[in-house]
């Protein structure tokens, strides 16, 4: 397979392009999306690569069409994605849950930009953190993964198609106009580099029948394809294992939401990533997610330079939230900050997570400039 | 090493075309790290303008420039706006006729290089918009932040086709200004 842009090899690009060449090299195959600053460099990269891998980019009338053609996308056997800002994402939420519903694998990206409406188009926020996780109504659970860095969009996005796939599950990618505008060298692998997971697919027509059931016991029923030979019914209701409508029976209910749950929640370990600086020995802990991240090693590199033992917790993965270790940090520690570009959002999760054990202070900054290194340490040092 | 590196003035000059060449040339040629930001307004000519390059042998960490060490300004607006950011020391860059207002004093601080550099652009290729890569000749030539030979590569991948051996000889023309200055 040629791919049109060069791989195993270093690049400069914008964290928008890393993110359409790694949906690619995922192996996704159908793009359906509507033009939005800052996200808008997504969909270009896609009308020119899709062609040339055999695959669809399709600009559709809105982003409540855009999603819905990656779910019909994906429940014909395409890896699927759209990419969207605040103001478009709101227009998602219906059909995200829908996909959530329905345990559609699709990629969700939303480059955050200052909002609320139309907002600030071409500035940076990280006023979606909220809407990411609990933007669609109803009990659900989905998966949301927030990069800092050009390399991680790129890295992230290929395992938000791997997360997507294995959890039959939508997974949001959320990103900000800063990490989406800038440029940064970013290593693109080479496709025997990249471990790709696929979807499960039902081996016989018992687990057909069942596209909603559990066979395995892992929460993740195969997936079947529209027009490979079995009869599947899709929707939005409550339904049985069998797919069929049963809209007032309590039992059906809660039997299919909470093994949406499970099927997420029981394979945290796997899905929640952070990473760690300095932190073993800290006294302050600094909590950050997404582009803030970067400001914070520095203000953790000067703080330490002035004898304050503070250290970084970053975290990769945003949803599902690890509760218990922030906890296990709160007793560690004497004091959590959470600086973000918003007027409180992490900062709640931390909080609940802190559960008493260590003060947590937020340092919010809204406008659409990022934190700067000094602006954290002068918190700290008061 | 962690060099940080400010270009500015208005859209259309190629302010943010520069920095996304030097840091190609920096990330891509010379295998170090790099990042370009860039601000501007909504308009895409005539507003102000401001791209940043971070370059440094370690990954960097914060992404944006606090003192630049090097600077380029291509306005009245950027030159007033941001002067005072720059690094005691830092190597500065001004396109002469477009800054008649200049503070004298703080400049005495920096290594200051005011040039027309429009009209030397203009003179060399008949194109004054090759103002913004002559310039990276002149920034390359006298910091030696990259290569010669990373830059050139870098203008060969990022310039329109067909306009490759125009910015080339824009980008020459750089090199020898900043070898006179050097003598």
């Amino acid at each position: 397979m040629r791919y049109p842009f060069p791989v195993g090899k270093s690049d400069f690009i914008q964290g928008d392009e890393a993110i359409a060449r790694a949906a690619i090299l995922a192996g996704c195959r159908f793009y359906a999306g509507y033009p939005i600053t800052p996200a808008s460099e997504i969909f270009e990269a896609m009308a020119l690569y899709m062609p040339l891998v055999d695959g669809v980019s399709i600009q559709m009338e809105d982003e409540i069409a855009s999603i819905a053609a990656i779910i019909g996308a994906s429940w014909a056997g395409a890896k699927a994605m759209t990419a969207t800002s605040g103001p478009g994402f709101s227009l998602m939420q219906e059909n995200l849950g829908y996909a959530v519903m329905t345990e559609t694998p699709i990629v969700v990206v939303d480059v955050q930009r200052g909002g609320p409406s139309t907002g600030q188009p071409t500035l940076p926020a990280q006023g979606d953190i909220m809407q990411s996780i609990w933007g669609t109504h109803g009990d659900h659970m989905l998966i949301v993964l927030s990069p800092s860095t050009v390399q991680e969009a790129f890295d992230f996005t290929i395992r938000a198609f791997n997360l997507a796939e294995k959890y039959r599950t939508p997974v949001v990618l959320l990103t900000d106009a800063e990490i989406a505008h800038m440029r940064e060298r970013v290593y693109i692998p080479k496709p025997e580099e990249i471990e790709l997971i696929e979807r499960k697919l039902p081996q016989n027509e018992e687990e057909a029948k069942l596209p909603f059931g559990d066979p395995h016991g892992d929460g993740v029923p195969p997936m079947p394809i529209f027009g490979k030979g079995y009869r599947t019914y899709v929707t939005g209701l409550t339904h049985d294992e069998r797919g069929r409508p049963r809209t007032v029976e309590r039992e059906v209910h809660e039997r299919l939401i909470k093994r949406i749950f499970r099927k997420i929640l029981d394979h945290k370990d796997e899905i929640i990533s952070y990473d760690e600086f300095m932190l073993e020995d800290a006294e302050i802990a600094i909590v950050t997610t997404g582009i803030v991240s970067r400001s914070a090693v520095r203000a953790v590199k000067m703080l330490r330079e002035k004898g304050v033992k503070a250290g970084l917790l970053k975290l990769n993965t945003i949803w599902p939230f690890d509760f218990d270790y922030i906890e296990e940090l709160a007793e560690r520690v004497r004091k959590i900050y959470v600086p973000e570009m918003n007027l409180g959002q992490l900062y709640h999760l931390v909080k609940e997570g802190a559960n008493g054990k260590a003060e947590v202070e937020l340092i919010a900054k809204i406008g659409g400039e990022v934190h700067t290194p000094m602006e954290i340490v002068e918190r700290v040092v008061g | 090493m962690r060099k940080e590196v400010l270009f500015s003035g208005f859209g259309g000059q190629g302010v943010i075309l520069a920095s996304v060449i030097l840091g190609r040339a920096a990330a891509v040629y010379e295998g170090l790290h790099a990042v370009q930001t860039q601000s501007y307004g909504p308009e895409s000519r005539g507003g102000a303008s401001r791209a940043e390059v971070v370059i440094s042998d370690e990954p960097i960490d914060y992404p944006k420039t606090l003192h630049p060490d090097y600077a380029v300004f291509f306005s009245q607006e950027a030159y007033s706006k941001y002067l005072h950011t720059v690094k005691e020391g830092a190597t500065v860059i001004v396109e002469k006729d477009l800054v008649p207002h200049r503070d004298l004093e703080f400049e005495k601080k920096l290594n200051v290089i005011a040039l027309p550099l429009t009209e030397i652009a203009e003179e060399t290729t008949g194109l004054s918009l090759t103002m913004n890569i002559l310039t990276l000749g002149i920034l390359v030539g006298v910091t030696g932040i990259v290569s010669r030979d990373s830059i050139e590569k870098a203008v060969r991948d990022a310039v329109p086709h067909g306009t490759e051996e125009i910015n080339l000889k824009a980008l020459r023309k750089g090199f020898e200004i900043a070898e006179n200055l050097k003598s």
